[in-house]
């Protein structure tokens, strides 16, 4: 049975492996500035992960194969090297392994995190609350007005709480249910939670970020292709998690500031 | 902290009493049983609870029958509302990860083994060790009374963030009464395992037999002692977070919720609180706790392979520094759950390094177990199939962590399926296997009757490749975006990727199922099994020591044990059979005897 086993783990080892490699389930296709980095930093930790993967079952598999069931009368051996051969091995290989992926993944952080936005991003503010993303465009005079959290009124709409009567900074606020950007564009998104913690993940711009209640985070991007994409919650926040989600629309400049105009209308 | 040797005074006289001997019982022997009862309650609670999720996952609108009859408002017409399906996750993961995850291997095994191992008649404080079971049950009977309450238990996840944990039924179903009775559970919950770490840390420590060094203690022993040591210190963090959790429910405190938040065009009267407070320390507390999930498997892995394999580890001292090195790290490491939630990503970064560096030791390990079975005369029987097990179920789990450590790549993972086959891979499955491979081992010693070898076997076989069909297929939807903890699958991405999901629930069903042969096994052994020989694997430890199977109450039969040797004196040339027991005078030198 020794046997059966060590070709069971072996087997399970490599059909794990094949999807992978066929590509069978895979993110959506990237269309952002920095994705490619995360990409780049994902395809090098799989083939690591996936020789580790591998290297370890058919080994285990192996030594159980060849020393299960041995004759009466074998004796004991060591393996060669010993342990301490394995401990060195393991801080060689798999330390400078992982210190590599660490600081090889730095840059790709860091383009996400420790660049500040271009001086001539897009600033978009979201706001995310049960269970429902909703956007805010500056307008033209480029500010956005006050939130008043007493004012939030769903009923009436009044989905940031800004007072346009007495606020001149509102009065141009744009509100909408979608979320358009112009392609090629850095935006710069502002987001803050009415409520509790949400997250805003969109897998095809290989962004994901925690909302913060009482704190206003900042994240920014550049969508490359247009298109229309979801952009879902991720942090659970209630029952109605798995429908909390927004489309995303990468248009032309054109069709961008054709799209802002319109919205403008409806508010 | 020298082995003086123990007085052979029993601290309590042997009951006589049926409440005294079965209930209220200040033998570890007994308690330990319990724990394993309350564990064994808890992971088929459990895995019905998996069984609702993976349904409702796989079909949406599926009528399950009589479902209503736990729930009127969860599953009005027997099909589960995206509410229901939240809170029966939240219960699904917190009792498999506290009353399961953290109970049998640690709390049974160890109130079981670690005295008769160390050489001691119980633990010092055995007033305390009732205590810490029946807290442990009043635990879990708290927790489950949140299903008949109200608009039922929470649905927060086992993880509880706030502010939705904390500012109350505004928030919705479940997030009252319930999430109060979770907060509540919980914290007691906490003070049994403070009880417990207690009485494992010092029986380690002062209740060792003459001879028993500590480099004399099993692998077992050390595990469950590196355990308590973190259980100690993760639960005394974890506590004071219930409790002001409870606070800001029921006394108007805003420990974890900011100002100016608005629920249902409310605003909350709170103020000032920080959620990611709450993050802070309930991971403090959540990643030393998967490694109290984990170790203790790790040291009854190693002790039941040792026997098996019929030669010590490679290197005894290599196994325990390494439990010891993930211990430690343990600690450093919790902040790559948060590696998107709003924190400061350069600490992000700082938590990715110790986070990477802890594969170090687990590699080390798994190459050692490997290195151990090279030249070695491994017996397949059901509990060494299990350890085995294990080690590949480590390895494929341990693996993907690869991935999650790493904040750049997290950005894509972080809260998908690829976490949650992750965790379930080295918890679920890995530990699990740690107790099913104790359980096959040890159940001659506890009962003085052997498990049905055959049905162990099989059990084995459908368990192994069945959670591989479960969990592997997780990694592949985290891949494709698939987030977590969503009762349906309704976005344009993601609706493509049910019939994999079908395919899980299918596995999952079937692998269930497979676990009744388990508990048949158990039962029907334990009153119509095979006799079992005292030592029916030719170990070496103390506990295949005891005059008789089960131990009498003092254990030895009032023998003052003394011990010779390291507890792994296998591979013995020169010997009649080819192991020399822990407290044998046999003088025969022919591999390292740790002194």
């Amino acid at each position: 049975m020794g046997k059966i086993l060590a070709v069971t783990i072996i087997l399970i080892a490599i059909l794990s492996a094949v999807p992978i490699v066929m590509h069978t389930w895979v993110a959506p296709a990237d269309v952002s500035v920095h994705g490619h980095l995360i990409d780049e930093q994902m395809a090098e930790t799989m083939v690591e992960a996936g020789i580790a993967f591998l290297a370890g079952q058919i080994l285990l598999g192996l030594f159980i194969w060849k020393f299960s069931d041995v004759k009466p009368g074998a004796r004991i051996k060591n393996f060669p090297g010993g342990a301490m051969g394995l401990v060195i091995g393991a801080f060689l290989l798999v330390g400078t392994e992982v210190l590599a992926l660490g600081v090889f993944g730095v840059k790709a952080w860091s383009e996400v995190y420790f660049q500040p936005p271009a001086a001539n991003a897009m600033p978009i503010q979201v706001q995310a609350g049960q269970f429902a993303f909703y956007f805010r465009y500056p307008g033209p005079d480029g500010k956005f007005g006050p939130i008043h959290p007493e004012l939030i009124n769903e009923g009436t709409q009044n989905l940031f709480g800004l007072d346009q009567d007495h606020d001149p900074a509102s009065k141009d606020d744009i509100v909408t249910a979608e979320m358009a950007i112009p392609v090629n564009h850095e935006i710069h998104l502002l987001m803050h939670t009415k409520d509790l913690g949400h997250s805003f993940y969109v897998p095809a711009l290989r962004v994901q970020q925690d909302f913060v209640p009482g704190l206003d985070v900042s994240l920014h991007f550049t969508a490359t292709k247009t298109g229309k994409y979801e952009i879902v919650c991720t942090q659970l926040c209630g029952l109605g998690h798995y429908n909390m989600k927004a489309y995303l629309e990468v248009m032309s400049e054109a069709d961008f500031a054709s799209w802002l105009k319109q919205q403008a209308t409806n508010q | 902290m020298h082995d003086a040797p123990a007085h052979v005074v029993h601290q309590h006289a042997a009951p006589t009493s049926f409440i005294r001997k079965y209930v209220f019982s200040l033998d570890h022997k007994v308690i330990g049983k319990q724990y394993y009862a309350l564990a064994l309650i808890a992971v088929l609670t459990g895995m019905v609870l998996s069984w609702l999720m993976r349904l409702h996952l796989g079909w949406v609108n599926l009528k399950i029958p009589g479902l209503h009859l736990l729930s009127a408002s969860g599953a009005p017409g027997d099909v589960m509302t995206p509410e229901y399906y939240l809170q029966l996750m939240t219960m699904h993961g917190t009792i498999m990860v506290f009353f399961v995850l953290t109970t049998a291997p640690f709390a049974a095994f160890g109130n079981y083994f670690l005295p008769i191992q160390v050489g001691a008649e119980d633990m010092p404080f055995p007033r305390f060790n009732m205590m810490s079971f029946w807290v442990t049950f009043t635990a879990f009977l708290v927790l489950i009374s949140s299903f008949f309450v109200g608009d039922g238990p929470t649905l927060a996840g086992w993880t509880q963030y706030a502010p939705l944990s904390a500012v109350g039924a505004a928030a919705g179903p479940g997030q009252g009464v319930g999430e109060v009775l979770w907060a509540s559970a919980i914290a007691i919950f906490c003070v049994g395992q403070l009880l417990g770490s207690l009485n494992f840390i010092t029986t380690t420590l002062d209740m060792r037999t003459k001879g028993m060094s500590l480099w004399r203690l099993p692998l077992s022993a050390w595990a469950w002692f590196i355990t308590s040591v973190m259980g100690l210190t993760a639960f005394a963090v974890l506590m004071p977070a219930c409790i002001l959790l409870i606070l800001d429910h029921v006394a108007g405190t805003s420990f974890f919720v900011a100002s100016n938040l608005v629920l249902n065009d409310q605003l909350q009267p709170h103020s000032g609180g920080s959620t990611l407070l709450w993050q802070h320390l309930f991971w403090f507390f959540g990643h030393p706790e998967v490694y109290i999930a984990i170790v203790p498997g790790m040291g009854v892995v190693s002790h039941v392979l040792i026997a098996n394999m019929r030669r010590p580890m490679l290197s005894h001292r290599v196994i325990v520094y390494s439990m010891g090195a993930l211990a430690v790290l343990s600690y450093m490491v919790y902040g790559h759950h948060m590696f998107v939630s709003g924190m400061n990503p350069f600490s992000s970064l700082a938590f990715s390094f110790p986070t990477l560096i802890i594969t170090i030791p687990s590699t080390i390990l798994v190459l050692i177990w490997i290195g151990s079975l090279y030249g070695s005369k491994l017996r397949i029987n059901a509990a060494s199939l299990f350890a085995l097990g294990f080690i590949s179920l480590f390895i494929s789990g341990g693996v993907s962590g690869f991935f999650l450590a790493q904040p750049s790549i997290d950005i894509m993972l972080h809260a998908t399926y690829f976490v949650v086959g992750h965790f379930h891979l080295v918890m679920a499955v890995a530990a699990i296997f740690g107790i099913f491979a104790g359980t096959y081992f040890w159940f001659p010693k506890v009962t003085g009757r052997m498990m049905n070898e055959t049905l162990g076997r099989i059990h084995f076989w459908l368990t192994f490749v069945g959670a591989y069909c479960i969990f592997m297929p997780f990694h592949y939807l985290g891949i494709a975006g698939n987030v977590r903890r969503y009762q349906a699958f309704v976005d344009d991405y993601l609706v493509g990727l049910i019939p994999l999901h079908r395919f899980i629930t299918v596995a999952a069903l079937i692998t269930g199922v497979v676990q009744f042969i388990f508990l048949y096994n158990l039962i029907h052994s334990g009153f119509r099994g095979e006799k079992a020989p005292l030592n029916p694997w030719q170990a070496t430890s103390l506990e295949w020591s005891t005059p008789s199977s089960p131990p009498p109450f003092d254990n030895f039969g009032g023998r003052h044990v003394v011990v010779y040797h390291d507890p792994y004196q296998y591979g013995i040339e020169g010997a009649t059979d080819d192991y020399v027991m822990q407290d044998s005078p046999a003088q025969i030198q022919s591999v390292r005897d740790e002194k």
